[in-house]
């Protein structure tokens, strides 16, 4: 493990009729660290992100997790990682607990280990206490915080954020950002997230990957980013890097109808 | 193993806790059951045909299961939507149990409705003619509910919104059940009626469940059963099919 990277991206391409989302791109995430990617809206994060975690085929390119390739050890790369999504994925008409009890199914965590870690990381998350209650009596951070729970319950040797703070409040991101690193530091665990707000990858990545047009612009630590770009802030190197234009994203249905929903249920 | 049974389970504690499903579940049922068998029960026993609430049940119960199972695909949209769906996509299981495990729950809890109707149907003084044969209505009840919810697993996983889903219940699903003969009998049909009828599976769990509660067949049990078994394995892979190829 220790000589692997956790994720290899080489050359990964995805393209969508005409359009490249996903362009020639490639890099590597070291085992235990924490890793941002960055860019505006429709830079290619999300498409990324659901290419590594086998939910879209790539066009080109190779992918592994953990040492398992993607696209050929499909089940074992999807034990490896653990991922929270940008959009609610919970079922709001079960309670919080037979939530994380039908994720234990789903990873074969047996019975008895698959109690104490429920328990363990609920408690984690400050929502114990309230475990048999419907996740739609949860308000938009407590979903959040047991989609965390719920995402490191088979231990992961990967986790995945996709704009995991979208919508909640300083308070509970700043509570969310200790857990993961609490997490990473004492598990080992690799994080790779995306996110909008340049202050938290400035404070918690490692190193951070920017990417537009489907294309990877820049990887680096924040000092090597304001370096290369001869800016002061994160911020500043960011926007030297893709530009100040306002992008526009064509939605899919669905991700339309969840932007309204999430707008709604964020409150 | 598991793993279908918590997918199953999860359907099960769904439909339990939707109290407007259960009202549904026995309302929509009775008022077919009342308004058609005696609406047009007092003509049917003038055209000396006998007795139709005791012709109607059987339909009306495929009828049920047929709305219900159907009902299982919208909840994989549903899924798509409220994003539940990807949870279950990027587990380490393979696709068909997924699928399997959602697909029986959904067949369960459309089989006990349709029971429900045959409960109802109690009420309003219909009796099966042996009920010895009771548990064999199950066992049809149960396999035309798996091969239902097989096939709304296949078009709940390419169809995006509410819209496109009633599209299908326009188009598929009142067709399969109106073309049926759960509502009239075969015998006296326009020889195209009865044509369209004989192409369409569901007229065959209609008869066998007619068989086995009122002793009344068109096609004979043998034939009934064949096609519904072949239905149910083509059903289960036109599902199976359809929900690996989801991409989110």
């Amino acid at each position: 493990m220790s000589l692997q990277s956790a994720i290899t991206v080489s050359n990964l391409t995805k393209r969508f009729g005409k359009v490249t989302a996903v362009d020639d791109i490639s890099f590597t995430v070291q085992p235990g660290e924490l890793f941002a990617l960055l860019g505006p809206n429709g830079a290619g994060k999300s498409t990324t992100i659901k290419m590594l975690t086998t939910l879209l085929k790539p066009t080109g390119g190779k992918l592994t997790l953990a040492g398992h390739d993607v696209a050929h050890e499909q089940d074992k790369a999807r034990q490896a990682f653990g991922i929270v999504f940008q959009d609610p994925s919970v079922d709001t008409e079960m309670t919080a607990y037979e939530n994380m009890q039908l994720h234990a199914a789903l990873y074969g965590v047996p019975g008895a280990a698959a109690r104490q870690r429920i328990e363990e990381l609920m408690t984690l998350v400050e929502l114990w206490d309230r475990r048999d209650s419907l996740v739609k009596e949860y308000s938009g951070g407590m979903k959040r915080r047991l989609e965390i729970a719920r995402g490191l319950l088979h231990h992961p040797a990967v986790l995945f954020l996709d704009e995991p703070t979208l919508g909640l409040d300083t308070q509970t991101r700043n509570l969310l950002w200790d857990y993961v690193r609490r997490l990473s530091r004492e598990e080992g665990m690799t994080v790779f997230f995306t996110t909008h707000y340049l202050e938290e990858a400035e404070a918690v990545a490692d190193r951070i990957a920017v990417i537009d047009h489907g294309k990877l612009i820049a990887l680096g630590t924040t000092p090597e980013l304001t370096e290369q770009t001869k800016t002061k802030t994160l911020e500043a190197a960011y926007l030297a890097l893709t530009g100040r234009t306002v992008r526009d994203e064509t939605p899919s249905k669905g991700d339309e109808w969840r932007a309204r929903r999430r707008a709604r249920m964020m409150r | 193993m598991n793993v279908i049974y918590v997918l199953w389970l999860r359907q099960i504690k769904r439909f339990f806790r939707a109290r407007s499903r259960i009202i549904g579940a026995i309302g929509q049922p009775l008022l077919f059951l009342i308004a058609l068998g005696y609406g047009i029960g007092s003509v049917y026993s003038k055209a000396g045909q006998g007795n139709y609430i005791e012709f109607l049940v059987p339909g009306i119960m495929a009828q049920t299961v047929l709305f219900a199972a159907m009902f299982y695909g919208a909840m994989i949209m549903f899924d798509k939507q409220f994003g539940f769906l990807k949870e279950t996509l990027v587990a380490p299981v393979s696709r068909f149990k997924i699928m399997l495990g959602g697909a029986l729950g959904g067949a369960t809890t459309a089989t006990l409705q349709g029971l429900l109707v045959l409960c109802i149907s109690l009420f309003l003084g219909f009796r099966p003619h042996d009920w010895a044969l009771v548990p064999l209505a199950i066992i049809i009840l149960g396999l035309l509910a798996v091969a239902i919810a097989s096939f709304s697993s296949g078009i709940g996983s390419f169809v995006q919104d509410m819209q496109g889903f009633q599209a299908i219940n326009q188009f598929i699903v009142f067709p399969l059940y109106f073309l049926s003969g759960a509502l009239y009998p075969l015998q006296h049909v326009p020889g195209w009626l009865r044509l369209v009828a004989e192409c369409n599976p569901m007229s065959y769990a209609v008869d066998a469940l007619r068989f086995v509660l009122i002793d009344q067949t068109h096609f004979g049990l043998a034939k009934d059963m064949l096609v519904l078994v072949i239905s149910v394995c083509g059903l289960v892979m036109f599902g199976a099919y359809r929900f690996r190829h989801i991409e989110a």
